[in-house]
């Protein structure tokens, strides 16, 4: 009966495991618990970790302290599907009773997450790095904060900055989800209004390996091509454009160039000098706000990226603001979180890409970063800062009523062909 | 059930009656447990040979649960593994009893849950007709009955392996066609806001309230399949699982009663997705890819085929990992906790959690005599 033994044995380990799980830490007058959702499965799970990374470094820079208490994360995971976004948000609010709940990472988590918040009145919502124009614009719920911009805002001024370098006419290839609709808005809307034409729209679905078909439908006369795709699928499309002899220059999306891209081996490579992207931040801002992030997320993180990304920054900022405001009414959560959300509103401090603020439907107001791949002095390539587009809003600095009549991004909206 | 039990239940002359064909519904006892009274069709009778005390504290349990547990227990967890369970349990049937593992469980549930949303009400307002529930849901079931059945068209005329390579084909086919159908399917987004329907004063959206629902609808199907194996169509696809050859030659349909036990199957299924739908208030594409279809796979394996309880026994286990293995282990890790018990499990009890039940009680009491012995795995 040896093996029957090892059988029950097993199975009062795996009870034991169960029930530890189950029976939540007791509750302590000196700690505070604060949610924290991230993707670290599924398409998103690098980021994720990076995300992490931001929102521990904004805790480490107190401490572990605010409001006069003790923060402990409870760490989430999704695999970037609403589902399981709000699954585990749901346990981090009803099961360990969280008063405040950080994330989630992606645009479609972040729209769920806020239909969650409404059932939930009385614990605050803070977005992790979420990007989507609806999750404050339509239907905004009262308890959720965004600190960060979102997609679109992220594009506001590479329209103008396009035309200025003389692309009168582009293609536009982009992934065919929420987030590359806001992208692909923030900047058709003031290019569109200053004469430019997007002549045609290929939405391809993520994770596209081929584009051949896209690359054939391409016009000739373009004078160049806004590529809204991510990681390697911009790599694919890349490596395939020049392939196939095509010598248009790229406009890239908030997450088009990074170092996949800008590392970028084939013939074309020279081309990619003078790309011009936009986004919240740029690894070559010149500040010492800026300068003192990278060292201190270096510092801290040893098997981190060689700097902090987008996702990292997002993370920092909206765990700064969460945890400034606890400091700011001394932890006080009672009432309701009246005070607390209060003093979430007047938030305003000088973050390390620019003003940390937000409007009355509790979303980000803050800079955009427009940048340029550039060759630095040991060959390789990087992003350069060339313009900086301060306090932009929501409504992409268009009125809210002009903002209401474009509507929000999708696949038909906006539109300029001829 | 053996093969030597089969040929008493044809010797004993269930096989005349078999070759009529009575309807599946009508109980009739093949297998009487109860032998000395196999005429009795009454209702205290029939829930005399039905329940044992196990059963009743087992009901009893399941129907006071939301009173002791939290909403998030109700809820999350209570109702979700009901709502995964019935999905497991349609492949519990087929896989167990038909010997037909087929992945495309998860896309019929799917399918199922897109109907609503199509039919029924949705943030998508361009696409949901509107119609009120009691239409829209019989009208999704209906279709992803005659879906599944197609299914069953298409896979049974196959065998082990080839049979999950054909619905895993069918499955992922239809997530790419969810992803990239704008006009019907609403693409990458799929449909927000399928809210569960208002029935008078009670509101399903509340946890305790779907509870219940997830639980009457898990309770009736586990029910059903517990009844239809002892039919004379659930016994003759037991008889087609452990030789085909032999129920061919004694003049059954074997390929009409395999595609029969899609269409149940999938009626099930589409019960359970209807449900996982209305749990998550939401369908995308991402509802029913492969990861889904294969945790429905896993949950049917960890709780083991051999009885219709396996399914909902695999639910339990698994939304709970889901939910509390990332407390035990900090971070990214936590996934190898949930990996690391489906292992053990499959490791060490080849038949499920049932297996190691079945083991505790092979020690302690005697062997039940309802488990579904199988001769040929």
């Amino acid at each position: 009966m040896k093996v029957m033994k090892r059988r029950v044995w097993v199975r009062s380990l795996l009870a034991a495991a169960v029930a530890a799980a189950v029976v939540s830490p007791a509750w302590s007058q000196e700690t505070l618990k604060i949610g924290l959702l991230a993707t670290l499965e599924g398409p998103f799970a690098v980021p994720g970790q990076d995300s992490m990374r931001g929102a521990d470094l904004a805790l480490k820079e107190k401490n572990g302290m605010a409001g006069g208490k003790k923060i402990e994360f409870i760490k989430l995971s999704s695999d970037a599907t609403p589902d399981k976004a709000v699954a585990s948000t749901r346990k981090a609010v009803e099961q360990d009773k969280v008063p405040i709940m950080i994330g989630p990472l992606s645009g479609d988590e972040g729209i769920a997450v806020k239909n969650y918040a409404k059932t939930q009145p009385g614990v605050t919502f803070i977005n992790g790095s979420s990007g989507a124009q609806a999750t404050t614009l339509q239907d905004p719920a009262p308890n959720f904060y965004r600190f960060n911009t979102e997609g679109a805002q992220w594009m506001v001024g590479l329209g103008e900055h396009a035309l200025a370098k003389g692309y009168k006419k582009v293609f536009l290839i982009a992934e065919d989800y929420g987030f590359p609709y806001s992208q692909v808005q923030g900047f058709m809307a003031s290019y569109c209004a200053k004469g430019g034409k997007v002549v045609d729209k290929a939405w391809v679905p993520l994770g596209t390996k081929d584009y051949s078909s896209v690359i054939a439908r391409m016009p000739k006369d373009i004078d160049a091509v806004l590529v809204v795709l991510g990681g390697s699928d911009a790599v694919n499309f890349l490596t395939q454009y020049e392939q196939t002899g095509g010598n248009k220059p790229m406009i890239g999306g908030s997450i088009t160039v990074d170092q996949t891209v800008l590392n970028f081996k084939g013939k074309r490579r020279e081309s990619l000098l003078g790309t011009a992207s936009a986004g919240p931040m740029a690894d070559s801002i010149d500040t010492p706000e800026w300068k003192k992030f990278v060292a201190d997320y270096k510092a801290a993180f040893k098997d981190g990226f060689p700097s902090p990304s987008l996702f990292a920054y997002l993370y920092y900022i909206n765990t700064k603001a969460t945890l400034d405001a606890l400091d700011a009414v001394k932890g006080d959560l009672s009432n309701g979180h009246k005070a607390y959300r209060e003093a979430l509103q007047k938030t305003n401090f000088k973050g390390p890409a620019g003003t940390v603020k937000i409007d009355s439907n509790r979303n980000g107001v803050g800079p955009t970063y427009i940048t340029e791949v550039v060759k630095a002095s040991d060959g390789s390539f990087y992003n350069k800062v060339v313009k900086t587009v301060p306090d932009i809003s929501q409504t992409l600095g268009l009125s809210e009523t002009e903002f209401k009549k474009m509507g929000l991004g999708s696949r038909d909206v906006p539109d300029c062909r001829k | 059930m053996s093969a030597a039990y089969w040929r008493r239940a044809i010797n004993s002359g269930a096989a005349a009656r078999m070759q009529a064909r009575p309807s599946p519904t009508q109980p009739s006892v093949v297998v009487g447990v109860d032998r000395s009274e196999p005429t009795t069709r009454g209702w205290v009778a029939f829930l005399r040979r039905e329940l044992s005390v196990r059963h009743v504290v087992i009901l009893v349990g399941v129907l006071i649960y939301p009173f002791v547990a939290s909403p998030f227990f109700t809820y999350q967890i209570g109702a979700q593994a009901l709502a995964l369970g019935l999905i497991a349990l349609s492949l519990t049937m087929l896989a167990g009893y038909g010997g037909m593992v087929s992945l495309a469980q998860m896309t019929v549930a799917g399918l199922a849950g897109y109907l609503v949303a199509i039919f029924g009400h949705s943030a998508a307002t361009a696409i949901s007709l509107n119609w009120p529930w009691w239409v829209a849901v019989p009208f999704a079931l209906a279709l992803a009955v005659v879906f599944a059945t197609a299914v069953g068209w298409l896979s049974v005329r196959t065998e082990g392996i080839y049979t999950i390579m054909i619905t895993l084909a069918i499955g992922v086919a239809l997530f790419y066609l969810a992803q990239q159908n704008y006009t019907l399917l609403n693409g990458h987004q799929g449909f927000n806001q399928v809210f569960p329907p208002k029935i008078g004063d009670v509101d399903f959206r509340a946890p305790v309230a779907f509870y219940y629902l997830a639980l009457a609808c898990a309770l009736l199907g586990y029910f059903f399949v517990k009844h239809l194996v002892r039919t004379p169509f659930g016994v003759a696809l037991q008889g087609i699982r452990d030789n085909q050859r032999r129920m061919h030659a004694l003049g059954y349909n074997v390929m009409a009663h395999r595609v029969a036990a899609y269409a149940v199957g999938g009626l099930l299924a589409a019960v359970g997705g209807v449900l996982i739908t209305w749990y998550n208030n939401r369908i995308s594409p991402g509802s029913m890819g492969l990861g889904v279809m294969i945790n429905i796979l896993v949950i049917a394996v960890l709780g083991g085929m051999k009885h219709p309880v396996g399914a909902f026994v695999g639910a339990i286990v698994f939304v709970l990992l889901q939910n509390f293995a990332i407390d035990l282990v900090d971070r990214e890790r936590f996934n190898l906790v949930i990996g690391g018990v489906f292992l053990v499990i499959v490791l060490f009890s080849p038949d499920g959690l049932l297996g190691l039940w079945a083991m505790v009680r092979s020690r302690f009491g005697p062997q039940s005599p309802n488990t579904n012995q199988r001769r040929h795995p």
